[in-house]
């Protein structure tokens, strides 16, 4: 790693009334109330990610709701020769740890219930910190960011077991395995909670940094 | 406000700082003074690299796709599903967003992935810049992070795990293919530097 040297003090690109390119990293000079593209490649120009506060929440607010069915409602039903069993998240969770898997158990337990629900809280904190335009502990903000980034598509494991699972126990008269309405709801949690990671701006958790001349000059 | 950029000048893309690009030797990165954000890679050899491990990981997903994945051996009675197979079995059922999320994870965008990259890799090595490949690689960096062949990988193990108490399990061709295939595909992700796209092309290219 090799050391990079600030460029006119310590100035941001917004303050310089630049925006950086989000494909290509190009900066050009940003105009208010004008639809730019990048000089280099073209894709749309933003100073920050455009409504990034409202629609994360939006986001968030909606995969916190569909978390509850998605682990209140069965995720698969087996029927087999000993009768119809239903599992939710959870209770496949605990079947796993019962049959002597516990590090398979460990796993769905961490990318099903603890990855949704830290990223939901982690979203909601991050979000509701950068409203309030907190100067405090901007690197661990930033670190947990990207923990939530880098976790997020864990989560999608127990949508992979379900489709296996479903393919391969169809076993007319011996076993059949069917995905459960919790499925969809866990599917969509995932989706969602991805989708406001994405519209989360990290450059937002730093912004308060900057004079509050940069506050009245956008937006 | 008339500010002269000095041409290596770059912003963060996690705090927005201004900072000067240090010519990298190779191997090196460069990360972000304020918040440690990696700015800059300069890969040994990006494009060949790169562009024999996105070709490697073709091959292997036509395999990881056309071969069965798993099967489950149950008193004789022999079940083996294909990718493809799995979301079909999940779409028949009624369980259609679901295997669409499917289809789309473990099958589509990895494709798309892929794809793409050649699309903007081979031009660039035959030495034909062109700024009409910039969508495409726009369209990379979208599908990028729906691409999720390495948690498919080990929704594969636990559901194997969950059924071995039940049945013989059998792991096909595709199943071999598609843990390589997550190898090229990361290996092929480190030896990529996206500044190749963007500058001008390499001496000797032609105009
Ligand atoms: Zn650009
Ligand atoms: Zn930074």
């Amino acid at each position: 790693m090799s050391g990079v040297m600030p460029a006119g003090g310590r100035l941001t690109a917004r303050e310089a009334g630049l925006a950086s390119c989000h494909v290509c990293g190009q900066l050009a000079r940003h105009v208010a109330h004008r639809a730019l593209r990048c000089p280099r490649c073209r894709a749309p120009l933003h100073l920050r990610k455009p409504a990034s506060v409202s629609t994360t929440w939006a986001l968030i607010v909606a995969s916190a709701i569909l978390f509850v069915p998605a682990n209140l409602l069965p995720m698969m039903t087996t029927s087999s020769l000993l009768g119809t069993q239903r599992d939710t998240i959870m209770s496949g969770v605990v079947f796993l740890w019962r049959s002597g898997s516990w590090p398979l158990a460990a796993v769905v337990f961490f990318a099903s219930i603890v990855v949704p629900l830290l990223k939901i809280l982690a979203l909601a904190w991050l979000t509701a910190s950068v409203q309030r335009r907190s100067r405090r502990r901007l690197m661990q903000r930033t670190r947990l960011y990207r923990l939530v980034e880098f976790v997020g598509r864990w989560s999608m494991l127990d949508i992979y077991v379900i489709t296996l699972l479903v393919a391969l126990v169809n076993f007319r008269g011996i076993a059949t395995i069917e995905a459960g309405p919790a499925a969809i709801a866990f599917g969509a949690v995932v989706v969602l909670t991805m989708f406001a990671a994405m519209t989360f701006d990290p450059r937002l958790i730093w912004d308060p940094l900057a004079g509050p001349d940069d506050l009245a000059r956008h937006d | 406000m008339s500010l002269t950029l000095p041409a290596q000048t770059l912003a963060c893309h996690e705090c927005d700082l201004l900072q000067t690009e240090p010519a990298l030797a190779p191997g090196q990165t460069a990360r972000c003074v304020r918040c440690g954000a990696l700015l800059a890679r300069n890969p040994p050899d990006s494009l060949d690299r790169t562009l024999a491990l996105t070709l490697t990981a073709a091959i292997l997903y036509v395999i990881a796709n056309a071969w069965p994945l798993v099967g489950l051996d149950m008193q004789g009675r022999r079940v083996e599903v294909t990718l493809i197979g799995a979301v079909q079995a999940l779409w028949s059922e009624g369980m259609t967003p679901v295997a669409a999320l499917v289809f789309g994870t473990a099958l589509l965008f990895p494709l798309l992935e892929l794809a793409m990259i050649l699309v903007v890799l081979i031009p660039l090595r035959l030495g034909r810049v062109s700024p009409r490949m910039a969508p495409f690689f726009r369209l990379v960096r979208s599908v990028q992070p729906w691409g999720m062949v390495e948690v498919f990988l080990l929704g594969m193990l636990v559901s194997l795990v969950k059924l071995s108490h039940m049945a013989t399990v059998l792991l096909g061709p595709a199943f071999w293919a598609m843990a390589a295939l997550i190898l090229t595909v990361t290996l092929a992700g480190r030896a990529f530097d996206s500044r190749l796209l963007w500058q001008a092309p390499p001496a000797g290219a032609g105009a």
